[in-house]
């Protein structure tokens, strides 16, 4: 019995320890979403204000005087909507192509590749790549620029994101259409963009969330200003960078407005990404699965 | 259907039938031009960084360039060997610290969880990716500095100050310890999710298997498998790291930015892509500056793309089994 006994009980007592640790480390992650949250909730929320998103930066701003961060606001969200509609006009077309015609073929897998690949480049790399263009170009810093590099690094977040939803398609479906003499397009725009309608809305989300909180990028295509952008060849302000130069500041009132505008750009992420889950979870009704 | 064809009622069907093939024909070859885009942007991206950073790669040696230790380029000297040595300490120390809690975390969702915790995990991984950089950014600016500050340094000092790597030469917080605390939270969710899918495609056969001869679920775990999935961990790692090594601003923000050559993951250090976006500004003043800059970029978008395609290759790989 006591020969029996004493490995008993150790690999019992490892498995113990190993959830305990197990439990231990899912609670740190999941803890720092929290204590990132609420860091970012105590330092902005104080510091937020009416004047702050309604109101566009004044004479002495930078200084701790009047004004608010209006302008960022504004041009983070004609970048990120710009953007996301750019990459939506491309990932589309290529999640269709990529389901419809190349299917799980070893092209298809290439294209996969390619896509994941282009997903791990860095944001730094495509504004350096966006700035290389624009000196080619003689363009200057302006919204368009902006608009085309994240439209670049949301393409493949966007067109992965409706891929993944779209292989989980039955195939019976497809096969039912072209049985009755349809030819692949039509497949692709009445039966698989129907059953694509989830992944789109969740890609659109996906996209619209990076996009907005891309701040490496829009450093060097999109610039900075203090005026709210009128055209697309002006540079504009977003969010990002008016979070990141304002905490640069020395001053302590542009410190506080600069944890406000993180507090702003947190909120706006975090409902576009509880958006994309109930909106995807309430599509998901209406397709055949 | 080369010829017209009439059917019973005497009308043509030809014409219904051709318009749609065309149709097909060329949605298919302009959906194909449109899939080439992402194929060939990859190509784009480095071509045309190469053409840019091609002036100063022919001015000086590569091996002036890699490792040479003084960055001055008003005086004509451009040595990456600082900023090298910055971001792989950066990302080390990153990839240190979540490869033991992500590990742990994957195998507790995908072999112990329950469908609720795993139902609850998900979506808070999914925010926590979602978290734009620079708002951790101020995250570690807030939280994480003062604590490598007033907590990490003096421990340190206290119990490790013999061991090089952890003595601490400027106590300020900001360095590489807090860069790579947040970078560590920054990629967990990434490689978490990574893990958790490698482990789904491991057949519940061979569980019930161990099981069943009397293994508990640990030691099936360690010995039936982890050996299973050890590559997919190991590129889950990798893809982290590369994830790692290109993160910008909320590493900017944390790391001190001192062009030195670390000693201690206490220092202060300045990162490649750090050094991109500080001096993007006045980079058309000196002759060649853009030039290196631009070449910082290539460097590591050559090292991303080499770690990407390993892990990737062996992930898609790895989930194909399934």
């Amino acid at each position: 019995m006591k020969f029996l006994k004493q490995p008993w009980q150790r690999r019992h007592l490892v498995e113990t320890f190993m959830k305990f640790i197990m439990r231990v480390s899912l609670v740190f992650v999941a803890g720092a979403l929290g204590l990132i949250s609420w860091i970012v909730v105590v330092r902005g929320l104080p510091a937020l204000s009416w004047s702050m998103i309604t109101q566009i930066p004044k004479g002495g701003y930078y200084m701790g005087k009047e004004g608010g961060i209006l302008n960022a606001i504004i041009g983070s969200l004609y970048l990120a909507t710009g953007g996301t509609f750019l990459a939506m006009l491309f990932s589309v077309p290529i999640a269709l192509y990529l389901k419809t015609y190349l299917g799980d073929s070893k092209w298809g897998h290439y294209v996969r590749l390619s896509l994941d690949m282009l997903w791990g480049i860095p944001s730094i790399v495509y504004g350096a790549f966006g700035f290389t263009l624009m000196i080619a170009f003689g363009l200057r810093a302006s919204l368009l620029a902006g608009i085309i590099i994240l439209a670049l690094i949301e393409l493949p977040i966007m067109a992965r994101a409706m891929d993944e939803v779209i292989r989980r398609m039955p195939a019976d479906l497809e096969h039912a259409a072209l049985a009755l003499g349809s030819t692949k397009f039509e497949v692709a725009l009445r039966v698989v963009i129907r059953q694509m309608l989830p992944g789109i809305t969740t890609a659109i989300l996906l996209g619209f969330g990076r996009g907005i909180g891309d701040a490496a990028s829009v450093l060097f295509t999109a610039g900075y200003t203090d005026r709210i952008v009128t055209s697309l060849m002006r540079p504009t302000a977003s969010l990002p960078l008016a979070v990141f130069f304002q905490l640069g500041s020395p001053y302590p009132e542009v410190q506080q407005r600069g944890y406000a505008a993180a507090l702003i750009l947190t909120i706006i992420v975090l409902a576009v990404s509880f958006g994309a889950r109930w909106l995807s979870a309430r599509l998901n009704k209406y397709t055949v699965k | 259907m080369s010829q017209s064809i009439k059917n019973t009622e005497g009308r043509l069907s030809r014409p219904s039938v051709v318009p749609r093939i065309s149709v097909d024909r060329i949605a298919r070859r302009s959906f194909f031009a449109i899939m080439l885009l992402p194929v060939f942007l990859i190509a784009i991206v480095t071509i045309a960084l190469v053409i840019r950073s091609w002036p100063i790669l022919t001015a000086y040696p590569l091996k002036d360039l890699l490792f040479g230790n003084i960055w001055r380029p008003d005086k004509g000297l451009f040595g990456f060997y600082p900023y090298i040595i910055a971001t792989f300490w950066v990302t080390a120390v990153g990839v240190l610290l979540a490869t033991p809690a992500c590990i742990l975390v994957s195998i507790y969702l995908a072999e112990y969880a329950h469908a609720r915790t795993r139902s609850v995990a998900k979506p808070v991984l999914d925010l926590l990716a979602a978290i734009p950089p620079v708002v951790y950014g101020v995250w570690g600016l807030v939280a994480i500095v003062p604590f490598v500050d007033k907590v990490l340094a003096p421990l340190s000092d206290r119990w490790l100050g013999a061991v090089s790597i952890f003595r601490v030469n400027q106590p300020t917080g900001f360095g590489i310890l807090a860069a790579g605390i947040v970078l560590a939270v920054m990629i967990a969710p990434l490689i978490i999710s990574v893990m958790y899918e490698i482990f789904s495609t491991v057949p519940n056969d061979l569980r019930h298997a161990s099981l069943a001869v009397g293994a508990t679920q640990w030691q099936t775990i360690r010995s039936v498998i982890l050996p299973q999935v050890a590559p997919g961990i190991i590129a889950a790692i990798v893809l982290g790291a590369s994830r790692a090594l290109g993160e910008t601003i909320a590493v900017l923000m944390v790391v001190g930015n001192v062009a030195q050559t670390p000693t201690s993951i206490f220092d202060p250090a300045y990162p490649l892509p750090a050094l991109i976006a500080n001096n993007y500004g006045d980079m058309m003043s000196v002759p060649l500056y853009d030039s290196a800059l631009l070449s910082a970029a290539l460097i590591l978008l050559i090292v991303i793309l080499i770690f990407n395609i390993l892990s990737i290759v062996v992930i898609q790989r790895m989930l194909r089994r399934k």
